[in-house]
C-alpha cells in the first residue's frame, strides 16, 4: 500500500509542480494585463474626506522646487501621510521639503504627517550608462525595501532617475496585489523638445497613470501626455 | 549715471548665480571686458554666487571708479539677492530662472557648454525666443551685455499648477471643488 502511494507521488509530483508553475504564471499574466488595462483609467468616485498616502520623489536641481510648487496647490488633508524620498547624495532636497512641511505647520495646517527618507541613487549626473545598470539594481533593492514600508496610494514624480525603481516597484505591487497606486509624472519645465530618460521610460512602458508635459512641442510628440502649460 | 542729487551713488547690482559649479561663467563675469561693459551701462556692484568652483574672483570696493566686486559660494536662498539685483546673470537652472522671471528682473542666462547632456539650452532658447530673457554662452556674454535692450524684454506671466492639481484630483475620484 505504502509502496503504491510513494509510487503515485513520485510519478505525479513533477506534473504537480509544473501545473502549479503554469497556474502561477497564468495568474501573474492575467494580473499584469489587468493592471495595464486599468492604468490611466480614472478611479471610482470617493468622498472628499478620504486620505491617500502619498510618495513624493524629489531630485536635485530644479526638480524639488518644481515639486514643491505643485504640492502648494494640492490639498494637504487629502494627500496624507506624505513620504518624501530623495537621493542619498542630494543634500538640499529633503531640507527644502522639511522647510515646506514646517511652513505648513506654521500657517496653521493641522494633522501634518510627513516622513523624509533617502535612497541610493540609480545614476549620478554624468555617470556612464554602462555602470548605471549595476547602481540601478542596488537602488532597486533599496527602493523595494522602502516601498514595502510605505506602500503608497499615490506616487508623484517629476524626473529624477530615483523615481524609476520606485515607479516600477509600484507597478509590480499593483500586479501582485500588495497595493494599488496611481502614478503621476510631471515632466520638468526644463524639458521643451525632448523628454528626460525617466519620462521616456515611464511614457513608453505606460507605467504612469497620467503624464503631464509643460510645453506644447512635447504634447505634439507624445500625444498620450496632458499639456498643462508652464507650472512655474 | 547712477548718482542721486546728494551725490550718493544709487546701487545697481548685477547678481551672477552659477548654481553648483560653473567656473567658465565666474571667470568671464570677473574679466575686465565684462566688468567694464557693466560699469559703462550704469551698474555699480557685481555679486557672484560661485558655488564650489575653483576660480576665485578678485574682490574690489569699487572706490576707484570701477565695479565693486564681491562673491560667495552658496546660500540657502538666493531670493534676497535676486530681489535686490538690477540685472541677473544666471546658469540655466530652472529654479533660478523662474524665481528671477517671477520677480520681474532682467535676466541673461548663460549656457554651460561643458555639460554632457545639454538639454538645458532647450529651455534657455525657448524662453529667449519668447523674449523673456537673453541667452548667451560664456564667450559671448560681453557682446550680449553690450547689445542688450532690457526694455524689449517681455514680462513673464507666472505659471499655475492648479490645472494639474484638478486633473490629479479628478483622476483619483475626488469631487470637483465648488
Amino acid at each position: 500500500m505504502e509502496k503504491n502511494t510513494s509510487c503515485f507521488f513520485s510519478n505525479s509530483s513533477p506534473n504537480l509542480v509544473i501545473t502549479c508553475f503554469v497556474a502561477f504564471i497564468t495568474i501573474i499574466l492575467v494580473r499584469f494585463l489587468y493592471v495595464i488595462y486599468r492604468t490611466g483609467k480614472p478611479l471610482n468616485k470617493r468622498t472628499p474626506q478620504q486620505t491617500l498616502s502619498t510618495l513624493i520623489v524629489l531630485g536635485s536641481g530644479g526638480h524639488t522646487a518644481e515639486m514643491i510648487n505643485l504640492l502648494l496647490v494640492l490639498q494637504k488633508d487629502r494627500f496624507t501621510p506624505r513620504f518624501y524620498i530623495a537621493a542619498a547624495t542630494d543634500n538640499m532636497s529633503l531640507q527644502k521639503a522639511r522647510m515646506f512641511e514646517n511652513s505648513l505647520a506654521d500657517s496653521g495646517v493641522k494633522g501634518i504627517s510627513a516622513e523624509f527618507m533617502q535612497i541610493y541613487r540609480s545614476r549620478e549626473v554624468g555617470q556612464s550608462y554602462v555602470t548605471s545598470v549595476w547602481t540601478t539594481l542596488v537602488a532597486t533593492a533599496h527602493a523595494l525595501w522602502l516601498m514595502i514600508k510605505i506602500r503608497p496610494q499615490v506616487v508623484l514624480c517629476n524626473g529624477p532617475g530615483t523615481c524609476i525603481p520606485l515607479c516600477v516597484i509600484a507597478f509590480i505591487f499593483k500586479v501582485v496585489g500588495i497595493r494599488w497606486s496611481s502614478i503621476f509624472y510631471v515632466e520638468s519645465i526644463a524639458r521643451v523638445k525632448r523628454l528626460s530618460l525617466s519620462g521616456l521610460l515611464l511614457y513608453k512602458l505606460q507605467i504612469a497613470d497620467q503624464f503631464f508635459v509643460q510645453w506644447p512641442q512635447l504634447q505634439r510628440k507624445y500625444p498620450r501626455a496632458h499639456y498643462v502649460g508652464c507650472l512655474m | 549715471m547712477g548718482e542721486a542729487r546728494d551725490g550718493v551713488k544709487v546701487k545697481r547690482v548685477v547678481f551672477v548665480t552659477v548654481g553648483t559649479c560653473f567656473d567658465a561663467l565666474v571667470k568671464v563675469a570677473d574679466c575686465q571686458e565684462v566688468k567694464d561693459e557693466l560699469y559703462r551701462r550704469g551698474y555699480t556692484d557685481l555679486l557672484i554666487q560661485m558655488g564650489r568652483g575653483s576660480y576665485l574672483p578678485a574682490k574690489s570696493t569699487g572706490d576707484d571708479g570701477s565695479l565693486a566686486v564681491d562673491y560667495f559660494t552658496f546660500s540657502s536662498s538666493i531670493a534676497d539677492h535676486l530681489r535686490s539685483a538690477s540685472l541677473v546673470i544666471s546658469h540655466v537652472g530652472s529654479g533660478s530662472i523662474f524665481e528671477t522671471l517671477q520677480l520681474g528682473k532682467p535676466l541673461i542666462v548663460v549656457v554651460n557648454e561643458d555639460l554632457m547632456d545639454n538639454h538645458q539650452s532647450e529651455l534657455a532658447e525657448e524662453l529667449a525666443e519668447r523674449k523673456h530673457l537673453y541667452c548667451s554662452r560664456p564667450l559671448t556674454l560681453h557682446q550680449t551685455i553690450a547689445s542688450m535692450d532690457l526694455n524689449s524684454l517681455v514680462p513673464y506671466t507666472p505659471g499655475d499648477a492648479t490645472p494639474v492639481a484638478k486633473l490629479i484630483n479628478r483622476f483619483l475620484g475626488f469631487p470637483e471643488e465648488s
